[in-house]
């Protein structure tokens, strides 16, 4: 995964996950919740773009990864934290804690996607799209019916461990390695498969396992942000990872640009604001109230014109010759 | 083992209802080879025409309950022709995932139009057709399944006369086909596409009106779950047969409303997804579909 390009946004995003971190406590809290959103739909997006955009597949489940995550990492704490770490565990401790309980959210996730991809990768387009939507519902189903999870009420009382370092170190890393990834010799796969499947497919090369591959990596990314998003909002039940939620990031990728990775996250920090701007515009007066309401209408309305007038996305220019794919 | 069979009559007729929005999902697939998400919306816009000329009409009766059918079965065809126009046309030479997210944003956008125009909250509807119960040694029978049933099996014998037996039908074959090739036989194929559209939607419609008369609770996202479930009978079937998704359609009913009536009742909405998942693993052609190559 040698990579100049990569390997400079990487240090870049990594020294503004730490100031970030360090500013933390200094900022307005409201604006360190944006941020941390933020964060969180950008690991989701980028590494939906790797399956959906570079390689061309379309996942509807994205969601559902990032649920097993949220459970995965929301149990490590709060089950097994407080019975394997001594009592009165500093602050260190608990935040190395943390980040084995993202580790194995993303390792969770990705055996989850393995799982799932295993078996449905064989096929193609729609019918992908209907496996992982109805996996999306299963993980809910299955959710519900455990009752040490908290079943359909889901679980309270995670510990308040996101902070922004957390949030756009990972989100950084997730860049990073999506981007070092495609571009790497073996990634080179992932963008044949996305081209022309039958045509890489008779040079010899095993597109699904390129498409297990990109699910698998998508899968953990998206559990490492289920991690971060249960310990931020401390609390997580089935439904907040759902259908609706799965194409909130769809619709992040298409509109940044399936294959684009600066276009998904310019439209990730944009749709993040999009529902605070919506929020602001009908507060504005009694008879604006209704703007607040109109989010899902607005992603309906934007997917089709998108499809229609601009189906490579609103953030994408023409890539150059030869350059990296960013 | 009265109540078994009552399951099962019951369980019928949610198959019927399942079976009418498949074959709207195996007709689309067989002309445009792709999966029409917004299909179960059409279904859900489907009852709420049925309530609102219900409520118009005010009533109950067999002539008014047909009539009120009738309307939504029309007016749903204008909708299906109308999305088909507006949102796939344009559409028609890009690659089928434009396509795909294209219906998602059409699905979408009905079920929040609806939210917007109906309000989100289940709303009764009104009592059209007459019903009643009666027994059968020990088996309690509502007429509502009967009803159902009967009107399906009408319905189905109506699009197998359709299909079959007239012009348009065999122009619809023709184009399920090969395009290409039925084109130079001097066939309309966009005039073809949105007679399917129209013929689907108002399948959907019956269903919707239906399910409502059965279930008669509506709200804007009343067409998800059915909607799901009826494109797994499509699969389950092999998509693009026709008997296939009315076979599928009922076969699920069943099942499901057999788990619906056990023990595992919590498990009911995964069902649907596990079998997609096993039948695509071991005979991803459908119980009545043929293999066919993919042709470069």
């Amino acid at each position: 995964m040698k990579h100049p390009g990569a390997r400079r946004w990487f240090l870049v995003a990594a020294v503004l996950s730490l100031g970030l971190g360090w500013a933390q406590d200094r900022l307005d809290p409201y604006f360190v919740d944006i941020l941390t959103r933020i964060g969180i739909n950008v690991i989701l997006a980028v590494s939906l773009n790797l399956i959906n955009g570079h390689t061309g597949q379309f996942s509807l489940g994205h969601a559902g990864f990032m649920g097993v995550g949220a459970y995965t990492a929301a149990a490590l704490t709060l089950f097994a934290g407080p019975k394997l770490l001594p009592a009165g565990a500093g602050f260190w401790v608990e935040q190395l804690w943390f980040l084995v309980a993202l580790a194995g959210a993303g390792l969770v996730a990705a055996l989850a996607g393995l799982l799932v991809g295993a078996p449905s990768l064989r096929l193609k387009g729609d019918y992908l799209a209907i496996v992982t939507l109805g996996f999306g519902q299963i993980i809910a189903v299955i959710f519900r019916n455990i009752e040490s999870l908290g079943g359909a009420l889901g679980l309270n009382g995670i510990p308040a461990r996101t902070n922004l370092f957390w949030a756009f170190a990972a989100a950084a890393l997730t860049v990073y390695v999506v981007t070092a990834l495609v571009n790497s010799t073996y990634g080179r796969g992932f963008l044949a498969t996305h081209d022309d499947e039958v045509a890489a497919e008779a040079m010899g090369m095993n597109t699904t396992r390129y498409k297990i591959v990109a699910f698998v990596t998508g899968a953990f990314f998206a559990g490492i942000a289920g991690g971060l998003s249960g310990h931020f909002t401390l609390t997580i039940n089935p439904k907040g990872f759902d259908f609706n939620k799965s194409i909130e990031i769809v619709v992040m990728v298409i509109v940044g640009g399936m294959g684009r990775t600066v276009g998904v996250i310019i439209a990730a920090v944009l749709l993040t604001l999009l529902p605070e701007g919506l929020r602001m515009l009908s507060g504005v007066s009694p008879s604006l109230k209704w703007i607040g309401e109109t989010r899902p209408l607005l992603y309906a309305i934007l997917l089709i014109a998108l499809m229609i007038l601009r189906p490579q996305g609103l953030f994408t220019w023409k890539r150059k010759k030869g350059a990296v794919v960013a | 083992m009265s109540e078994f069979i009552q399951q099962i009559i019951n369980g019928l007729s949610v198959g019927a209802m399942y079976a009418l929005i498949a074959i709207g999902y195996t007709l689309v697939y067989g002309v445009l080879r792709f999966i029409n998400f917004a299909h179960s919306d059409v279904f859900m816009v489907g009852s709420f025409v049925g309530f609102y000329s219900g409520k118009a009409l005010g009533g109950t009766s067999w002539a008014g309950g047909l009539g009120v059918m009738a309307a939504s079965m029309v007016g749903c065809a204008l909708l299906g022709i109308l999305i088909e126009r507006l949102a796939y046309k344009p559409l028609r030479s890009r690659s089928k995932l434009t396509v795909l997210i294209t219906a998602i944003g059409v699905s979408m956008l009905l079920q929040n139009v609806g939210q917007l125009v109906f309000g989100a909250n289940p709303q009764p509807f009104p009592d059209t057709l007459p019903a009643t119960t009666f027994q059968v040694g020990g088996v309690v029978v509502s007429s509502k399944d009967l009803v159902v049933l009967g009107f399906t099996l009408c319905l189905l014998g109506a699009l197998e006369y359709i299909v079959l037996k007239t012009k348009v039908g065999t122009a619809m074959r023709a184009v399920a086909f090969n395009p290409q090739a039925a084109s130079l036989m001097g066939i309309n194929i966009d005039w073809i596409i949105s007679f399917t559209f129209g013929l689907g939607s108002a399948l959907a419609a019956a269903g919707g009106f239906l399910w409502a008369y059965k279930f008669p609770k509506i709200e804007p996202f009343m067409g998800v779950a059915p909607g799901l479930t009826a494109f797994v009978a499509a699969v389950l079937g092999g998509i693009g047969n026709i008997t296939g998704a009315a076979l599928g359609g009922l076969l699920l009913g069943v099942i499901e409303t057999l788990v619906k009536g056990s023990r595992w009742s919590t498990w009911t909405e995964a069902i649907a997804f596990v079998l997609l998942i096993l039948i695509l693993l071991f005979k991803p052609a459908g119980l009545l579909g043929r293999v066919q190559a993919e042709k470069v």
